[in-house]
């Protein structure tokens, strides 16, 4: 077990490598400069614009730029930010609390909703409840988050202004009604996230059930007389998990990226709304560290991921 | 030249007390030259500016307005003016800085931290026009409670210009030859060229003073680490409350104000982030906040939304202007390893004739009503604002036949596949801007049009964040206009236009020795027109100094260098509650920010 922990965080590190080369030269060969509206301005001479650029050091080569950018991240240096002149950890350390808590409770609720409707749906596969269920969950998955972000906005908002559609990430106030404020802010782009999640989710979890309820010892469970409830719960929803726990690990690194569409409708301060702002204002220091944390959690949750998996199934055995 | 006798004659009268200031400022309206260039004519002439018109409410005491929610679609990122990249920059950092004057929607200053705007009445404005002299408030005190003096002024000019500190501003405080300290509260500007145009150093958006004792540790290269470029301490109205760049900013009233119960808010705020339809929807519909600013959206969707009644679109005018340019050099051809060098010319746009059917070609007023409404109004001119230079000898129509009938006079032959030539020249042309939605609807009205009169256009678009950049290897920028024509908007951010029209200027020829950082994108050569920028530069006479750029603006259209499609005023939404909301096109949303108040 040891030895294979000791292989894999080895494979680790070449892998981290590569993929930090692959994102650099593709961010340092895309076009453009974070400079676009100092352009247009008659005021600001050229000369600033030259200047800043040589500043943040945009005009060396390419290899040189990386090999001083994986030096300085080696260090803990992540670079300073080409819009805001500040350190990008601290950029990110600002969105990262939001993040979480959004993208974590809409997760949460994915689950929830998941569980359930899955495992009841794979319990009386082809009954009304499977089949509402279902086409539930493929209209759930086939609108996009954009659409019913907008959707919710117009209704929860607009006519109905029971929401608002404008998240701040420090309400005012303190005790209950700065709890309350939160969650209410929070509801829309939760609900909107968790729904797609749970959309795919349940039939996720409905395959993996099925799969499960047709073996031999959950006959052999329900033969030796034990109650529905308890054959499912312990034998069938138990063992029907293991894939999903996997996937559930896989899917952790995404909470960190943030959910960069329904963060810009809702104006979520998260991660993917730095993302988003970042590219497009080409601030490539924030774009890089963001992508490759990612990348780093990616590979770090798939070891994880593998982990899991043996201890919840043993007879998988690492060599 | 008679309506400049005219004029001066009755200068004379409102100095001798024959005509009220009044009655002048509106015998110019009729004249069509409006309020902002009859009070900066009298001003130069001697008589003194108004008085700053006093808010329509004045409150009792400080604070007690409550809390005021404004919205920005794109986020501050850093609040040092010096850096500021772009309006909401500039704007998060007006909460909390202040210039010596601001300028009102007619390009009037008003004073800020200056007691007084200097005028040759006052002896302010040297009558060579090498000097100002200002006079500062002696009640401004910093966020930290130390006194605003002179000994700041002094140092913002030294901070911008220090080609370490990399500032934004460097372009507006080059002029400056020194700035001496008269005693604490008088600072003398003396710029190395006679200034007609002295109010571009610490006057609206690019005039926020920083504080020396904060700022003096970071000048130069350290300038990126100074903590105070995302804590400002200013002189504003309100203070840092909390800042997350990209985010949210709240600021809270600041009770040692130098304007007396001022300001009428307890707190504000300045979220950021989204996009432009839903800010307006959060202020005209929802009414979850109070202003929202830039609303670049189509007017259809715009009116829509106002009908809700919660709030009002505002119209500010400034100069800016959206235009296609033509190429005066071969974008083709490639000499001594540049494309559009000036040493060549262009093989169909050298042709005097087409670029005349170009500009009948240019259906203004369908853009106007099918894409821009209210947000972009059909013009004729390049400068179109402050009122003073607009020209009125201009005129635009749109007429494809008339296009026609001038290429077929001057050679241009239909062939059988609807495309004039002539000396085995087809009249092919790509057309390129950037990525944005009303310019690929303007494209295609142009194209279509176009084709009438036997024109091919081919269609280009790049990037914004490419075609504004200034990457000297890249040739998709508008810098290195490696196409015929191309259209995008110039900002006019002062109301003066000298340092805007030096894009017509020879030495502005943008090339490959100046990296395509030249202003002069057209690459076009005029001699006439350059003895007129450098005339204007020097006149010190105001009544003398707008007919040039009138000349000026009549050269750049009648060559038709470029073809102005509309003229693009800003456009902010605003609570139906807000009072003194009131936008200008020459400064920051918040040059009144200090004034605003709601309504019960």
């Amino acid at each position: 077990m040891s030895k294979y922990l000791v292989r894999r965080i080895l494979i680790l590190i070449p892998s981290l490598f590569g993929i930090s080369l692959v994102l650099f030269t593709v961010l340092a060969l895309a076009p453009g400069d974070p400079f676009e509206e100092l352009a247009t301005n008659p005021n600001v001479p050229a000369e600033v614009r030259m200047n800043l650029r040589t500043q943040y050091g945009l005009d060396d080569p390419v290899p040189v730029r990386y090999v001083r950018w994986l030096t300085s991240m080696l260090k803990g240096d992540w670079g300073f930010s080409f819009v805001s002149r500040i350190n990008v950890d601290t950029l990110i350390m600002q969105r990262l609390p939001t993040t979480i808590w959004v993208l974590g409770c809409a997760q949460l609720l994915g689950l929830l909703v998941a569980l359930p409707i899955g495992v009841y749906s794979a319990v009386r596969p082809y009954s009304l409840f499977d089949q509402v269920a279902t086409t539930l969950a493929f209209i759930g998955f086939s609108l996009p988050t954009f659409f019913t972000g907008i959707l919710f906005i117009l209704f929860f908002s607009i006519y109905l202004d029971w929401l608002p559609f404008i998240y701040q990430s420090d309400v005012p106030g303190t005790g209950f009604r700065w709890l309350w404020n939160n969650i209410r802010q929070a509801i829309m782009p939760v609900t909107v996230l968790g729904l797609a999640q749970a959309a795919s989710m349940t039939r996720f979890v409905r395959s993996a059930v099925l799969d499960v309820i047709r073996l031999d010892y959950i006959n052999t469970a329900r033969a030796k007389g034990l109650s529905e409830w308890v054959t499912i719960a312990k034998h069938v929803v138990r063992n029907a998990l293991i894939p999903v726990v996997t996937l559930m690990a896989l899917q952790i690194p995404g909470i960190f990226t943030g959910a960069v569409i329904t963060e810009q409708i809702f104006r979520v301060p998260g991660i993917g709304s730095l993302l988003i702002t970042s590219i497009l204002s080409n601030d490539t220091p924030v774009v890089m560290a963001i992508t490759f944390v990612f990348a780093c959690l990616v590979v770090l949750f798939n070891l994880i991921a593998d982990l899991v998996y043996g201890w919840l199934d043993p007879r998988i055995s690492y060599r | 030249m008679d309506a400049e006798r005219e004029l001066r004659g009755m200068i004379d009268d409102v100095k001798a007390g024959r005509l009220s200031r009044r009655r002048f400022v509106q015998s110019m309206i009729a004249l069509g030259l409006t309020a902002p260039m009859a009070a900066q004519m009298l001003a130069s002439a001697g008589v003194a500016q108004a008085q700053p018109k006093a808010p329509s409410f004045t409150p009792t005491k400080r604070g007690g307005g409550g809390h005021l929610k404004t919205l920005w679609w794109q986020s501050p990122t850093l609040l040092n003016p010096h850096f500021a990249v772009g309006t909401k920059d500039q704007d998060g950092s007006r909460i909390f800085y202040e210039p010596l004057g601001a300028y009102d929607p007619d390009g009037n200053i008003i004073p800020v931290l200056a007691v007084e705007v200097p005028s040759l009445q006052n002896g302010g404005v040297a009558k060579d026009g090498m000097s100002v002299t200002w006079k500062l408030k002696r009640n401004a005190v910093w966020h930290d409670g130390k006194p605003f003096t002179a000994d700041d002024v002094v140092f913002n000019w030294e901070y911008t210009t220090d080609p370490a500190t990399a500032s934004v501003t460097s372009g507006v405080y080059k002029d400056i030859a020194r700035i001496d300290k008269l005693d604490s509260h008088t600072v003398k500007i003396v710029f190395k060229t006679p200034s007609p145009f002295w109010s571009g150093p610490f006057c609206g958006p690019t005039g926020m003073i920083i504080p020396k004792h904060v700022f003096e540790p970071f000048k130069g290269a350290k300038s990126r680490e100074a903590p105070a470029n995302l804590k400002p301490v200013g002189t504003g109205p309100y203070r840092l409350a909390d800042f997350k760049p990209g985010d949210v900013l709240r600021a809270e009233l600041n009770a040692s104000y130098h304007q007396p119960n001022w300001p009428f808010f307890d707190s504000m705020e300045m979220k950021g982030g989204g996009d432009a339809v839903s800010a307006a929807r959060a202020v005209l519909q929802t009414a979850e906040y109070d202003y929202a600013w830039n609303i670049q959206v189509e007017d259809d969707i715009l009116k829509r939304l106002e009908q809700g009644g919660k709030g009002r679109v505002e119209i500010a005018l400034g100069g800016n202007i959206e235009h296609i340019q033509c190429n005066q050099t071969d974008p083709w051809k490639e000499v001594d390893g540049e494309r559009s060098s000036a040493k060549t010319t262009h093989p169909l746009l050298s042709d005097p004739a087409v670029r005349q059917a170009l500009n009948l070609l240019v259906d203004r007023s369908a853009v106007q009503e099918q894409i821009y409404g209210r947000t972009g109004i059909t013009t004729a001119n390049f400068v179109n604002a402050p009122k003073q230079y607009q020209s009125k000898n201009m005129k635009w129509e749109f007429n494809a036949d008339k296009a026609g009938q001038i290429l077929e006079a001057a050679g241009w032959k239909k062939g059988p596949d609807g495309i004039r030539a002539k000396d085995g020249k087809k009249l092919k042309m790509v057309y390129q801007t950037s990525i944005n939605a009303p310019r690929q609807k303007t494209q295609q009205i142009v194209k279509q049009a176009a084709a009438k009169a036997g024109i091919d256009m081919e269609l280009k678009s790049v990037t914004a964040s490419v075609y504004f950049s200034s990457d000297p290897a890249n040739w998709d920028t508008y810098n290195h206009f490696g196409t015929d024509i191309q259209m995008y908007t110039t900002t006019m951010t002062e109301p003066d236009p000298q340092r805007f029209m030096d894009q017509f200027t020879s030495a502005e020829v943008a090339s490959k020795d100046n990296k395509w950082q030249g202003w002069n994108k057209t690459r076009w050569r005029n001699a006439e027109y350059d003895k007129l920028w450098k005339a204007a530069e020097a006149e010190m006479d105001p009544v003398k100094r707008a007919p040039l750029f009138i000349q000026m603006n009549d050269l750049v259209i009648k060559n038709v260098v470029v073809i102005p499609v509309v003229w693009r005023p800003r456009v902010a939404v605003i609570s139906k509650t807000l009072r003194e909301a009131v936008q200008s096109g020459w400064d920051s949303d918040f040059w009144n920010l200090a004034h605003w108040s709601r309504q019960a």
